[in-house]
């Protein structure tokens, strides 16, 4: 990581997204405390995360989540819970409460070894929220989910959300996050690439590719007042403009900087486009 | 409190091992030859002539044999059920969900540790009086100073639980169960080194054996204890693991409590510090 930074505001769900080895695991387990940095220090929710005060705000669901298969979820729950500092006449309604809300209360005496993939996944979304976190970070949660599942952990994320969590969401499911998720940023080479605001984009936001030369970093900079974030790659530039009606200004900044346009590409990208896009083809690993 | 908690769940993780359950089988195996290897004895000597002094040297050369067994039996049962425990969680991502809870990494190692010293006490508990209960009852021999005996087999487990624990934070299991299982080996070898230089009067091997129990004490332990435990007829027997050629002294005992202290220590502190 090189000075990473992110600022994630209170009650929204947040994306993390980057190709593989981007760095993506290793920043949330470094801001979990699971990781030391080899330079500099881990900041969240204004500690350490080695600080039990603040872990005790924390909520984790590890990407792919094991526990002890010879404990039956509500057993599980009941440990993590405790682990949290739940007190014990607290558990008793919510261990039961928490099971209902990931569908699994025909489970709930059964032992984890007899759990399906999916079915862990849930019980482990629900450790994770057991003691009613602050800042809930969930590494790819709807891995091995069915479309059913992956609708059931949507509606607990944003249920989260709506009680004022915040929701560090990192997964590969680009559909997910664009239906799920507030804000995003893309991550590559262990550096914030672009920072996007996802609400903008459902309502005006627009993107724009460009393909110019003689683009200079003060013309990049100069479109600020039409643009929420650009991209600049060599000869292309990728701008997510303010609204519609920002474009002709846009084009005219450009021109008039001296940038020789070859094409300026409107369009309403997916987040798998603007994925692709920022990112590049496949370049191997 | 969370020490607790760790160490509650460890105890029933450590109850629910099938190499637990198959150490006590081994165990109730051992206890059953055992009883009736006595009680052959016994029928033997009553149909002898055998002198009752050596009758009694027998039977009770039969149960420091049989605890001796006890003491080999607990010592690899405790390395093989908790050799896991820390490297096989760190292994499998099991730790993730613990770790960052709101407990101190310290506290996760001590409540683990404290978990199986309760299973390893349990296990000498019940392995020990049951091969004293057969020497009193079928052979009518009794151990010197019981109490002690069973202290210090227990203290020899809590050392290997404690040095396991301390290479488990910084090895794969595989690994870990090398150098665990080479050292209690190496003392074991240094003990004998040491025992024979009772016959020989050498110093080098007095050392030898000095320096491979300042290495790992495990062997000392056993051999402190079999020293409480064996009367003078039994003590008498010269080339034997309960031989009284060369005793150790409280000071190694002593040293034996520093040592696992020093190990449980550097396994919380590693712990505490490595990444996940």
């Amino acid at each position: 990581m090189r000075g990473l930074s992110l600022h994630v505001r209170r009650g929204e769900i947040f994306g993390f997204l980057g190709p593989n080895g981007a760095g993506k695991s290793t920043s949330i387990k470094m801001l979990l405390g699971l990781v030391k940095p080899s330079g500099g220090e881990a900041v969240v929710l204004g500690g350490s995360p080695d600080d039990i005060e603040i872990r005790r705000k924390i909520g984790f669901l590890p990407e792919d989540f094991r526990f002890y298969e010879w404990l039956t979820a509500a057993e599980l729950l009941e440990l993590h819970g405790r682990l949290s500092g739940v007190p014990s006449d607290k558990l008793r309604d919510r261990v039961p409460a928490m099971i209902e809300m990931v569908g699994l209360t025909p489970h709930r005496d059964k032992r984890l070894e007899n759990f399906s993939k999916g079915m862990i996944q849930r019980i482990g979304l629900a450790q994770a929220l057991i003691h009613e976190p602050e800042l809930i970070f969930l590494d790819e949660p709807t891995s091995g989910l069915d479309p059913i599942g992956r609708r059931v952990v949507r509606d607990i994320i944003r249920a989260q959300r709506d009680r004022g969590a915040t929701v560090f969401l990192n997964s590969h499911l680009l559909s997910e996050i664009e239906i799920t998720c507030d804000e995003v940023v893309f991550i590559r080479e262990g550096e914030v690439v672009i920072h996007r605001d996802l609400r903008a984009l459902h309502e005006d936001e627009v993107s724009v590719v460009v393909r110019a030369q003689k683009l200079t970093p003060e013309c990049v900079t100069g479109l600020a007042p039409w643009a929420t974030s650009t991209h600049a790659d060599g000869d292309q530039l990728i701008i997510a403009a303010r609204s519609r009606e920002a474009l002709p200004d846009i084009l005219r900044h450009l021109v008039s900087s001296g940038a020789d346009v070859y094409q300026f590409i409107p369009q309403r990208m997916s987040l798998e486009e603007l994925f692709v896009a920022i990112m590049g083809e496949d370049r191997g690993l | 409190m969370s020490v607790w908690i760790m160490a509650g769940i460890t105890f029933r993780e450590a109850a629910r091992k099938k190499i637990l359950w198959t150490a006590f089988i081994a165990g109730l195996g051992f206890l059953l030859v055992f009883g009736t290897g006595l009680h052959y004895q016994v029928g033997d000597f009553q149909r002898s002539t055998v002198p009752p002094f050596l009758r009694y040297q027998v039977l009770d050369s039969m149960l420091m044999i049989g605890l001796y067994t006890v003491d080999l039996l607990a010592v690899v049962m405790t390395v093989l059920t908790s050799i896991d425990t820390i490297s096989g969680e760190i292994t499998s991502g099991t730790i993730h969900a613990i770790a960052t809870k709101p407990v101190a990494r310290w506290e996760i190692v001590l409540g683990k540790w404290i978990g199986f010293v309760g299973m390893v006490a349990a296990y000498v508990a019940i392995m020990f009086c049951g091969t004293i209960a057969e020497g009193y009852f079928i052979g009518g021999v009794v151990t010197e100073h019981p109490v002690q005996g069973a202290l210090l087999m227990f203290l020899e487990c809590v050392l290997a639980l404690s040095v396991t624990f301390m290479f488990g934070t910084w090895f794969s299991t595989l690994t870990n169960g090398v150098i665990v299982l080479g050292l209690l080996g190496f003392a074991f070898m240094g003990g004998w080194l040491e025992q024979m230089s009772g016959f020989t009067e050498g110093s080098s091997l007095v050392m030898l054996g000095i320096v491979s129990s300042l290495i790992m004490p495990s062997e000392s332990v056993w051999r402190r204890a079999a020293f409480e435990m064996e009367t003078p007829l039994s003590g008498s027997l010269q080339f034997s693991p309960f031989a009284d050629v060369s005793v150790p002294s409280g000071a190694m005992i002593g040293y034996t409590c520093v040592y696992l202290l020093v190990a449980m220590a550097i396994a919380m502190y590693h712990f505490q510090h490595r990444d996940l």
